[in-house]
Parts: C-alpha cells; structure tokens; sequence
C-alpha cells in the first residue's frame, strides 16, 4: 500500500473529514503533507502523529511517558524495519520477533490500543497476505483481528 | 531503570546525552553486555543500547530511549521534532552506519568515508541555514538536536570529515559539543580514542548495505516544488514589469583585460596540458570546459573576467616524444600546441588568451621566484640517489620509471605517483623499477639537487590556508587533499632534474640542470599573462583586489594548494594566491578508465569526427561532470539525455514557445495578461534562476544546468496545461489567454537562451538569433526573471535545435571508440617513429623478414656469447644484451607473441 493511500485510510479512521492531498519524495517514496499555515511534514509516522493530533485523538499516541516512548519506538520500527527489509529471511524473524512480544500482550502497549497498532497493522498487510500463512504466527494475526474490529 | 550499554556502541553517545541533559542520572543503572549479548527476551537479533523500564517493558530504540528521558523531564515533542527523528532513523542511520563501518573497520579514509553521508550532512546544513534558527526544531534545542549531534558526533569530531562548507551545521555542531552533558557523553563513549572507540562494537557488525551502493550516478537529485510566499510572487512580478529597464549598461570590452578598482575582478586559470598528448574527454571537462563555464558565468554577471591557460611544454616526456617522432623538442611543442589550441577552439573554450611554457618570460619570472627563495634561505642543496638508465644513458624522469607502488603494491606505479593510491612516490622507492622507454632496469646513482624547503614554510602556509578556507568555495575533495598533506608533514622537494628541456637554474654548478616541471608549470600561469599583457602584474601581485579560481582535477591540487602556495609565500613579492580551488573527480568512460594506449575512449581530436555537434559534447560532459564523486561517460547514456532532455524537453519547449509566436501572432509577442496562476509561474522560474546563481557562484557547475532543464519543463508543464493552441480558436478571452500564455513562454525560452550561455554558447547565440532578443539582454544575466521580449515585439524565424541521436549512430560510435581505434594508432607510430624499439607493437610483418630478424638474434646471440667469454668490458657486453632483447622483442612482435617480459623485472 502506498504511503498516500495509508494515511488516507488513516484519516477516514481517525473522523477526519476533509482529505489530504499527498505527495511523494525521494527513492523511498517518502510521504509529504503541505499543511496550510505552515512548512510542509515529510515522513510516514510524522505525518500520522500530525493527524492524530488533529483529530483531537492524542491518546492514541499514547497516556503516560512510557506509553508515549513505546508507540514512538514501534512507529520507527515500522519505517525502519518493516519497511526496510524484503528479504524471506529477514521478514521470517521480524515476525517471530512480534509474535513473541505480543505473547503476553493485547496490544503493543500492552492493553491500550495506540497508533503504533494501526500503522503496523498496515505495514505487516501485505506481508500476511503474500507469504503462506501458518499457525506459528497465531498472536500476531490475534493482534491483527483486534485492529480490525 | 536499568540501561545496557556496550563498548563502542554509536547509539550510547546520544542516549546518554539525553540522560544528562533531561534528568540527573542517578535513578539509572548502567550494566555493561557484550557487543552480541541478547538483552531484550524478544528479539532475535543483539541490540544496545536498551532500557529496561521499572515495569519490565524494554525500549530497544535508541531515539526512543532520548525520547523517554526527556518526556520524564516533562518536555513533548512536536511535529518538526518527530519529523527530525524519522529522518535521522530512516535516512542518516542508514548513510551513517555505512560511513562509521567502512571508517573504523574497514579502515577506508576521506570521500570513501565522507561520500555515503555528504547527501544527508548537506540535508541537515541547508535546513539549518534555510530557517536561519540555531537549532535543528527552532529557537531552542530539542530532542532532535540531541539524537542528531550523538548519531554524528563520532564522525564528526574528526575535522577532516565536517566540510567547512557546510557552515550552518559547523556551527549547530560546535554549539552542541560544548555543551556539558554532551561532552560528558562523548569522554564516557569515546574515551579519547576519537572514532576507533567504537571499533569494538562496529566490528562484531555486519557490514551495513551501503545506502547509496550507486557510486557513480549521472542521475539528478529529486525536484521539490518549493512552496511561495506571496510576498515572493509579488516581488517577481514587479522585476517581470521592470523589463529591459533595470538592465545595467553593458561594460565595454577591454583589451586587455585588465583589474579595475571598485569591480569584481575574477581571474580563472585551467590546469595547463602537458603538450606532448591529445587531451581525452576527462581532460577536457576536468579543467577546460569547467573553467570555460565560469567564465562565460562571471562575463554574464559583469564581472571583470580574465580566463588563460596554455600548454605545459618542458620536461622529459617531450624530449622522448621528440626522440620518437624524429623532431626538436621545440618542433614537437610547436606541433602540439596548435593540435591543443585547436581542440579547444572546437569546443568554444573562451579563453582571453591560450599561451605556452616555453617562453623568455617563463625563464624570467621563474628565475626571479627562485631568486627570491634562495636568499630568503628557503632552498636547500643535497645530493639525491637517482635512478639513471644505463642503456639509455641518462638519468630517468619520475614519470620514466614504472614499477610497483611501496605503499599499495600497485604494479604499474609511475615515478612520481601511484595511480591508484595516489600517494606521491620517491623514484628510488619503487620497487622492480623499469625504464620506461627501455624496459631495462636502471640503477641508483647520486647527483647534486635543490629542494624547495617546504617544512619551513608550512606555518606561513597554514596561516594562510586558515584565512582562505573558510567561506571559500574550495571543493571539499582540494580541502581533503589539502589538509591531509598538512596532517602528515611537508617535507623538502627535489626542483631541479638532470635534463636540458626546461627552464634553466641560474645557480653555479646547476648549469646542466633545469627546474622540475613542478616547480615551474605553475608558474606557467604568470608567464602566459606576461605575454599576453605587460601589465600582468596587476593581475598577479594584487591579491586585494583579485579573486582566483583555478580548475582542475584532483591530481593536480598538491601543486596548487600546496607547492605553488609555499613558493610565492616563501618570495614574499605580494603574489595573488588562489581563492578559490575547483577540482574535479575522475571521469571515467563507459565502464573502464581511458586509455590512449589501449586506444579505449574519445580524445579531443576525435569528438569532432563524430559528426556531433559540440555544444551537444559539451552539454553531456558538462551534464556528467564529477562533480563530487567520479561520474563515467556512457554512449548510451549521451544518447539518452540528447533526446531526453535536450530534444524533448529544452528543444521541444523552446522551439514551441517560437513556433506559437510566428504562427499565431504573425511572428509579434502577443499582449500579456498575467493571472495569479501566471504570477506564480513567474515566481516559480525566478526562484529556480536563484537557484542557477546561488549554485554557479559556488562553481556547482553540474548542479546549476539542471536549474535550466528545470525551468524548461515548468515551461513545457505549461504551455501542456492551457493548451494556446485550442484557445486561440475560441472566443475573445480565450485568445487573449493564448497571447498571454505564449508570450510568457517565449520570454522564458528568451530566459532560458541567456542561462545556456555558459553551456551551450552556439545554441544560445542561435535562440537569440531566432528570437531577435535584443542585445544587451543577451550578454547579461540578473537574478531576476525580466519581460525581455514585450508586447509588440517581432521575432525571426523559428527552426528546430537539436538533433535526435539514433540507436545505431550510437552503436557504431562505440564500435568505434571502445577500443576500436587501436590499429590507427599505432599505425601512427610505426610511421612516425625511427626508432622501432620504442615502439610497443607493430604490424605483422611477412615470413621474410621474421626470418631476417631470427637470423639476427642467433647473430647477436653468438656476439653476446663470444664477449662474455672474453671478460670483455661490463658495458660494452650490457649494450650488446640490449640489442639482443631488443631483436627478440621485435621478433616476438613479428610472430603476433606478445613481447616476452624481461627476467625478473615485471611479475604479473
């Protein structure tokens, strides 16, 4: 999913009633959001943070400093590994990875859903969908159904 | 909470920056792992560092952890320092990690290092200097500064690799690293070890992938469209309506050109050719072209402009050419020079004068500098081991013995220089040395020599170079190469050599001597202007008033930056010392280097065969120029970029913007109507000029034409967009619009004539020829965009301006220059050259005279045998040996065998 198309659907989920208009950038195809009283935001999770803020949706973002810090480190997880790797490989122990960290969890916080779950939901998609899906990722799909509904 | 760090671990330095920054460090336990210790239960592969949270959580993200401290001091993030941090993970760590690995562990050094970050280090610079603020997120410093300045720290503590251009982020990094918590953080990390601190972690690493694996690109940087002001738009429209009004008077020619007080005054020099070759396509565009761009850019912008260069005549490499080609030394430079200056006119070099270093005036001023050397006690007296070719019975020029580097072990290092490390090399050093004319191994012997007392002059030179640098536009590779002859020590250089082809040493007991082309090709550039004016010491003794630039590529700087300097400090005769030092990288041609004894490449002479016009030559060298980092000429690539961007983007625009003119307006421009949409049309192509300006007076060359195609496809973006041809079927308004969108086109195409300029100065002169622009606007360039063509205004007649390059054309072409060339060459030299020894091949002879020849080596064999029998005189024997190998050689050549390999002297 283009980076455009994520934030749209991003802004239809957080209420936003007036679309965006996206542009890209660079190799990476980095998302750029032109703000109306202001410079321009480049960046995935930048440009998602920004929209949470403006939908009045802040905790998402997470309530406390440590929640705060844990949806900051697993946006950047999302644009630097997730979106980073394309090998089998590396996808196979990514996944292994989350499976294991969300043993004992709901969410990547723990028990308060946060931005952190919907970008990476969105980003592990087309994973999930082209790779041969097996039981051993169960938790992972138990997040992904979660996000969902 | 407890924090795992490692030995050497980058991501420590910021982390606990943030930590002293945020928070007392008191609560925080540190525990030390090892570099591939598994801290965090979940993930599979090491990490550190990482925090472990009183709740058990684990944040393994080292801006995460900053984050987290600072958050727990009560202070949030906003947009801008989200924005920094996604940048600094998804953009800078990659490049970064790639610097640091092949820094610490693979030991590489200067733009190996320096190349993978340059993109993201000039990123942050012009940020910081576009929103003039001292920190990264504003008025005050954020987490972003502190994530930022502990990710760089490392590489940027060492001044070789934080370029002094990059002022903003010079400044922003000082700022930081004197702060308290952040040196705090960089003594526990760093240890005073500098960057090898982080060799213990770094090396347990896998090798990073290399962010930007293309190391050379000719492929343009992203175009952003960059957002108005209205205030910008309102002020490109007012210079829009000054018109031809606000240009200044044109300044009267001079000649010759000569300093005048109160203007700017740019003096350009390019690297003088050695006279004894034809210069190939990487020659041409490393000095030539480049500095003809300048100066057709400093004439545009009125400046005071005087552009010289010459052929570089003396030494031992024209004597031999005039052994081989059976003439003087003299004959061959006169030869020479003229295949050179004609080259050149070829390619409309614009020089104010094209001189030579074989001149009365040359021996004076040399002479004079050398002088003033000697009694200032800056030339020392030694006696040197030279290598002396017995066979050839004289002593060798570095660049007549090859053999293998002492530094890398390359196998066919020159005398002077290895051509692959670079380092400068003592003749004597090389190991397995050959003469290269003979092949046979010379030997050491001692001569008497001057040195040029360089250690002691080094002080005045640092003094110097610390007042020039900064603000400068010296590239970053004459800076590197500069500083890292300083950080290792001068020492005395040899000036004089044992031959008779050079500027003679008025010293007693030097008469057979001359001075060493180093010493004295430099100051070809002060005997070229004496020629050319005898005032041309107000040109050169006038360092307050004239700026220097000097073009070249990177092989050459030791001698601009360096020696040349040293002399003319150390003659304390108020000389002008270069401002501003250009050099180029390699260009390298299609996918190997160019080689004239291989035959593989296109030489000056021949580009003109081609059929290809020049300013098309012109346009792809300069479009490809090494601007940074080698870039390498590609047939196909030359092929794609004429159709690309010449045929179909400047040409299509330029010719249309023409062709509505003539055909829907009579040949008049049309009244012009400007709408908002208009205005920012306007603003937009004004601002991309800027950019042209801002990049050419920094001689970015390369950089600033894509400025021009820039503005040609806003131009093409909008002629496609209002359709004029339609419009100007319909009704009243909208032929109004036609007139309003085609006059505004054509007056950018007139825009675009004068930026080519320094490009394509035949293709310019022809668009202003077709579009009748009048003449003062066609030889100055403002920073603004001008009405230069206004309502009323006829033009001629419009044709088209370039050709399309067919696949074949092309195909054949390759054909013909990777390596097609080969026979034509040395047919050349057989028929040319007397001697044939020298000569590395020759056709294939018939089975007569390879009988002939064996005939004679079985005879010179017996005379060989029959002196060593008789103990016969060392001498006399090694010269018949030569002629033994000599007819061997030949022979070998004769029956297609490649030469056999004198015994012990190469190893392949």
């Amino acid at each position: 999913m283009a980076a455009a198309a994520e934030l749209s659907l991003l802004e239809k989920s957080l209420g936003l009633s007036k679309g965006n208009k996206y542009s890209a950038q660079g190799e990476r195809q980095t998302p750029v959001l032109q703000t109306n009283n202001g410079p321009s935001l480049t960046g995935l999770t930048t440009i998602a943070a920004h929209l949470v803020k403006q939908a009045n949706k802040e905790y998402l973002l997470g309530s406390t400093a440590e929640e705060k810090a844990i949806v900051q480190q697993w946006l950047e997880y999302r644009v630097t590994q997730i979106d980073g790797h394309s090998s089998k490989n590396d996808i196979h122990t990514l996944l292994k990875d989350l499976n294991s960290y969300l043993e004992d969890k709901v969410y990547l916080t723990g028990y308060n859903f946060t931005l952190a779950d919907i970008l990476l939901y969105y980003g592990l998609h087309r994973f999930i969908v082209s790779i041969i899906v097996t039981g051993f990722f169960s938790v992972v799909f138990r997040m992904i159904f979660k996000t969902l509904s | 909470m407890r924090l795992f760090v490692s030995e050497g671990a980058p991501g420590c330095l910021p982390v606990l920056a943030a930590a002293g920054r945020a928070r007392g460090r008191a609560e925080l336990l540190i525990s030390t792992v090892g570099p591939e210790d598994c801290v965090v239960p979940f993930l599979t592969r090491p990490k550190v560092p990482v925090l472990q949270l009183d709740s058990g959580n684990y944040l393994f993200s080292t801006s995460a952890i900053c984050r987290y401290f600072f958050l727990l001091s009560g202070w949030e993030q906003d947009d801008l320092t989200n924005q920094w941090l996604e940048w600094e993970a998804t953009e800078l760590q990659p490049a970064l990690s790639a610097a640091l690995y092949y820094l610490v562990v693979q030991g590489k050094k200067g733009e190996d290092v320096l190349g993978s970050v340059r993109r993201a280090l000039t990123y942050i610079d012009h940020s910081l200097s576009r929103q003039n603020c001292p920190f990264l997120a504003g008025e005050t410093e954020s987490l972003a500064d502190i994530v930022l300045w502990g990710a760089l720290y490392p590489l940027l503590q060492d001044p070789a690799y934080l370029p002094e251009e990059l002022s903003a982020l010079h400044s922003w990094f000082q700022t930081l690293s004197t702060q308290e918590p952040c040196q705090r953080a960089a003594e526990t990390v760093l240890k005073q070890q500098g960057v090898l601190a982080l060799r213990p972690y770094l090396q347990k690493q896998p090798q990073p992938s290399s962010p930007e694996g293309r190391a050379v690109t000719n492929e343009p940087e992203e175009e952003e469209l960059a957002t108005l002001s209205e205030e910008e738009i309102a002020m490109a429209v007012t210079a829009w309506e000054n018109g031809l009004e606000s240009l200044p008077p044109l300044r009267p020619q001079q000649n010759p050109v000569l300093p005048v007080t109160g203007e700017r005054n740019v003096l350009i020099t390019s690297a003088l050719p050695y006279v004894n070759n034809v210069p190939h396509l990487g020659n041409i565009i490393g000095c030539v072209l480049s500095a003809d761009v300048f100066a057709r850019y400093s004439r545009l912008r009125q400046w005071n402009t005087l552009y010289l260069c010459g052929t570089d005549e003396y030494g031992t490499a024209t004597e031999t050419k005039a052994m081989e080609e059976g003439l003087t030394p003299q004959e061959i430079c006169d030869k020479y020079h003229i295949i050179h200056a004609d080259i050149y006119r070829w390619f409309n070099i614009s020089f104010d004068t094209f001189g030579r270093t074989t001149t009365p005036q040359q021996t004076k001023i040399t002479q004079d500098i050398f002088q003033r050397l000697l009694t200032r006690g800056f030339v020392l007296q030694d006696t040197v081991e030279q290598l002396r070719c017995e066979r050839c019975a004289r002593f060798l020029a570095d660049r007549f013995v090859e053999g293998v580097c002492p530094f890398c072990g390359y196998e066919e290092a020159r005398g002077d220089q290895c051509d692959k490390c670079g380092k400068l090399i003592n003749a004597v050093e090389l190991k397995k040395p050959q003469c290269k004319v003979c092949r046979s191994c010379p030997v050491v012997q001692s001569t008497h020599h001057l040195f040029l007392d360089l250690p002691k002059l080094e002080k005045r030179l640092e003094e110097w170079l610390g007042r020039t640098l900064p603000g400068s536009d010296w590239t970053p590779n004459a800076r590197f190469i500069t500083r890292s002859w300083l950080r290792d020590g001068l020492k005395p250089r040899c000036i004089t050599r044992d031959l008779k082809w050079g500027t003679p040493v008025p010293l007693e007991g030097f008469e057979d001597k001359v001075f060493y082309v180093w010493f004295d090709a430099t100051i070809g550039y002060l005997s070229i202007t004496a020629n050319y004016t005898d005032q041309w010491e107000r040109w050169w003794k006038n360092p307050e008033q004239v700026d220097l630039y000097q073009f070249m590529a990177k092989d050459n700087v030791p001698f601009h930056g360096i020696v040349f300097p040293c002399s003319a400090l150390g003659a304390e005769d108020n000389y002008t010392l270069v401002s501003h030092l250009i050099a180029t990288e390699y260009l390298n041609y299609e996918d190997g280097k160019f080689s004239k004894s291989r035959g593989v490449g296109v030489f000056g002479d021949m580009a003109q065969d081609t059929g290809i016009p020049a300013d098309i030559w012109r346009f792809y060298l300069l479009y490809i120029r090494p601007e940074g980092q080698d870039s390498a000429f590609s047939w196909t690539d030359l092929l794609l970029k004429n159709n690309s961007e010449l045929l179909n983007n400047l040409g299509n625009f330029i010719n249309r913007a023409g062709m509505f003119v003539s055909k829907f307006f009579g040949g008049y421009v049309p009244e012009m109507v400007l709408t908002p949409d208009d205005q920012r049309l306007l603003a937009h192509v004004t601002l991309e000029l800027q950019r042209y300006h801002q990049l050419l007076e920094k001689v970015r060359i390369r950089d600033a034409l894509r400025s021009i195609l820039t503005i040609s496809r806003h131009g093409n973006q909008y002629i496609q967009v209002n359709e004029p041809w339609k419009r100007i079927k319909g009704s009243e308004a909208d032929r109004q619009r036609a007139g309003t969108v085609t006059g505004l086109a054509v007056n950018i195409a007139a825009l675009l004539s004068v930026m080519l300029q320094p490009y394509m100065p035949t293709v310019s002169a022809t668009i202003q020829a077709q579009l009748q622009l009048p003449p003062p606007a066609c030889s100055i360039l403002l920073t603004n965009f001008l009405c230069t063509l206004p309502a009323g205004h006829q033009i001629g007649t419009v044709s088209p301006l370039f050709q399309k390059l067919e696949n074949d054309q092309i195909e054949s072409l390759r054909q013909r220059f990777g390596g097609g060339q080969l026979e034509e060459t040395f047919d050349l030299k057989a028929k040319t050259s007397p001697k044939p020894a020298v000569i590395e091949t020759v056709t294939t002879a018939g089975p007569q005279q390879i009988q002939a020849l064996m005939d004679e080596v079985t005879k010179q064999g017996n005379i060989v045998r029959e002196l060593k029998a008789q103990k016969a005189d060392k001498n006399q024997v090694a010269a018949e040996v030569a002629k033994l190998l000599d007819l061997k050689k030949q022979l070998a050549v004769a029956e297609g065998k490649p030469p056999e390999a004198p015994k012990g002297k190469k190893k392949k």
